[in-house]
């Protein structure tokens, strides 16, 4: 989970059209949320250890590239939103690629998470409101 | 390839049913239904989760308006099903057994036709109880 808060304001928008579209989300003092964040990956149950990948090494990747990146920030003020609304849409997608990368990448090749592929990124926004990506492919059921 | 990202708008409704067939005897209601051929009804809180899949807008960044999707469940669903009693109220379960399988259908029918080009239903789950579920994917 990370707490974060946002602002959802698109500058090509006047301002009476981005009150409307976003209503109480578009208080130009931000407000923010709790993000609680589902990572799902799969992968083969290693005959030796009994585990898809050790979580252990699943964490430290999440909490490297995600909460590290987003906890007790303002998303509006990062870089990747710069040109891009910060809707729970966007930032799933983006933790999602943020995920694939890290995980693919070479450093991580020697651990656990080498054997395991992402699948998913879930969002809770709130208690009625999640979102999901899992990278273009349909969700597995 | 679509890269669509799926949104999830949890409600909750409370509803009253009985589960009863009129092409059963008594017997074989009392037999295949149990505690719930009780012809008095019982009811639940009923949680419904419905989940739709878009892809985001360039400009909003959104699926969709969650305030269109509240309206129409609103509309849809928490008028027509909450603090009902199903089988006597809901023109459907004057037909139909209001089963949990047959009440995420209904609520399918209801909703999927409601929203905006661009988005579509991708799943209803209806909790009946707190570790009892159905999940409702549409005609294939």
């Amino acid at each position: 989970m990370f707490s974060a808060s946002h602002r959802l304001h698109n500058d090509r928008f006047s301002d009476g059209d981005n009150r409307e579209l976003y209503g109480k989300c578009n208080n130009p003092h931000g407000h923010g949320h709790n993000y609680t964040v589902e990572v799902t990956v799969s992968g083969q149950v290693d005959r030796a250890t009994g585990m898809v990948c050790n979580l252990v090494d699943l964490d430290a990747c999440v909490h490297r590239a995600v909460l590290d990146r987003y906890d007790h920030q303002n998303l509006n003020c990062l870089p990747e939103f710069k040109d891009k609304v910060p809707t729970t849409e966007n930032l799933c997608v983006h933790v999602f690629e943020i995920l694939q990368r890290e995980m693919g990448s070479a450093h991580l090749q020697n651990t656990s998470l080498s054997k395991a592929k992402l699948e998913r990124i879930k969002f809770d926004e709130t208690m009625m409101n999640s979102f999901e990506y899992s990278g273009g492919a349909e969700p597995r059921r | 390839m679509r890269k669509y990202v799926y949104l999830t708008r949890k409600i909750e409704f409370a509803a009253s049913h009985v589960y009863h067939n009129p092409a059963f005897s008594a017997d074989e209601n009392r037999r295949v239904f149990g505690k719930c051929n009780n012809p008095n009804g019982h009811g639940h809180n009923y949680t419904l989760e419905v989940t739709v899949k878009g892809e985001v807008d360039g400009q909003t960044g959104f699926v969709l308006d969650l305030k269109d999707l509240k309206e129409i469940l609103n509309r849809e669903v928490m008028d027509v099903f909450d603090h009902r009693h199903l089988n006597k109220e809901v023109p459907e379960f004057a037909t139909e057994i209001p089963t949990t399988e047959n009440i995420a259908i209904s609520i399918w029918n209801r909703v999927a036709p409601k929203l905006n080009d661009g988005t579509h239903m991708h799943r209803v789950r209806v909790y009946e109880t707190p570790d009892l579920f159905v999940d409702y994917y549409g005609e294939p």
